[in-house]
């Protein structure tokens, strides 16, 4: 849940990235890291192993500016993808305002989306969280790949609910801040209905 | 909802400072921080602009996380100390009111012992204070969130965030 302080005249929201194991979550936040100016973002930080692989989580504090005299501040959190590390995905969904489903849209990876997309949907619940009822985006990666499969396909099987949806190729950063911008304003206007 | 939102307000967050502001001077600490369980800085005394508190802060949260998450694993409901030792500096966490995380950072000059008799008082009058700040957030709710900032913004204000 957001955190509002009156006495700092600041509000934090957390956004997770959620996907499949190397569907593109850390290189998300890589680059809008790297395209951030510098006094609006802190230090990012990577919890990977030797290959780079994400252990816990990657951490990207950045801040948008005020909304009538509040400092608005988001946290942007990825979870590991790869399949056993459920403990660790489910201790980031914690306190989430936000969801980013990043989902890899070559054809041989749709079946880890899938997965992937029950095992938010599960783990919210575990925290007593529906994901029908938070702010939600899809972002359809990699469509650079000659093994991308058509949009519409990939809506059927991952997007049946219809929440925005975002193409995207984050290594050269298009749909890039396109998603989060669109988080961004879903949670803010979550926020203004004083829910 | 598993938690409830944090609100803090002038009055409370003063409340707050000055009882970690004074377990900084009775415990001999070098810097105290308290965060929530979500990750984010609640405030922070002491030499607080040598640290990178926003990092600082969320990985005291994903610590706490994890290892809350070893406790449930071996049947225990968390584990309310966390201790590291380091060559010169040592880190003291714990967990106050099942919901805050308060971060003592302290070197030589202090010792574990002392931390955490301190820690332990101080930790009670935090509880109550933040006990207080949940029953007057949920009063203000049930009230209406007239007063909340939010309330009164418009599409174009959000849409001017991102221009």
């Amino acid at each position: 849940m957001s955190f509002i302080n009156y006495a700092s005249r600041e509000i934090n929201c957390k956004i997770v990235y959620y996907g499949p194991g190397l569907c593109g979550k850390t290189t998300n936040l890589q680059y809008v890291y790297q395209k951030t100016a510098p006094d609006a973002k802190g230090k990012m930080i990577s919890l990977a192993t030797e290959t780079e692989r994400t252990l816990f989580f990657d951490f990207l504090p950045l801040s948008l500016g005020e909304i009538r005299g509040f400092k608005t501040r988001f946290h942007l959190y990825t979870v590991p993808g790869q399949v056993f590390y459920d403990a660790s995905r489910k201790l980031i969904l914690k306190g989430v305002d936000g969801v980013v489903f990043v989902a890899d849209s070559q054809e041989e990876r749709i079946d880890a989306n899938i997965e992937s997309l029950e095992n938010l949907r599960i783990n919210l619940k575990e925290q007593g969280y529906d994901l029908d009822k938070l702010p939600y985006i899809i972002q359809y990666n990699k469509r650079d790949l000659p093994g991308a499969m058509p949009v519409e396909e990939l809506r059927r099987e991952l997007n049946p609910t219809n929440v925005p949806e975002f193409e995207a190729c984050a290594t050269t950063g298009e749909g890039v801040f396109e998603t989060l911008k669109a988080v961004a304003k879903l949670i803010l206007i979550d926020l203004k209905k004083g829910k | 909802m598993s938690n409830p939102q944090l609100v803090m307000y002038d009055e409370e967050f003063q409340e707050i400072n000055d009882v970690i502001g004074r377990l900084l001077k009775e415990a001999n600490a070098k810097v105290i921080f308290l965060v929530d369980k979500n990750g984010q800085l609640i405030s922070g005394v002491g030499e607080t602009e040598r640290f990178d508190t926003t990092s600082l802060a969320s990985l005291t949260a994903g610590n706490i996380a994890a290892t809350g998450g070893l406790a449930k694993l071996i049947g225990e409901k968390e584990f309310s100390i966390l201790f590291h030792e380091g060559e010169k500096d040592n880190l003291h966490i714990s967990i106050v009111g099942g919901r805050v995380i308060l971060v003592v950072l302290f070197d030589s000059r202090s010792s574990l012992g002392l931390v955490r008799l301190r820690v332990k008082k101080s930790s009670e009058e935090l509880s109550t204070i933040f006990e207080k700040l949940m029953k007057k957030s949920e009063e203000r709710e049930k009230r209406g969130s007239s007063e909340f900032p939010f309330a009164e913004i418009t599409d174009d204000d959000i849409d001017n965030l991102f221009s």
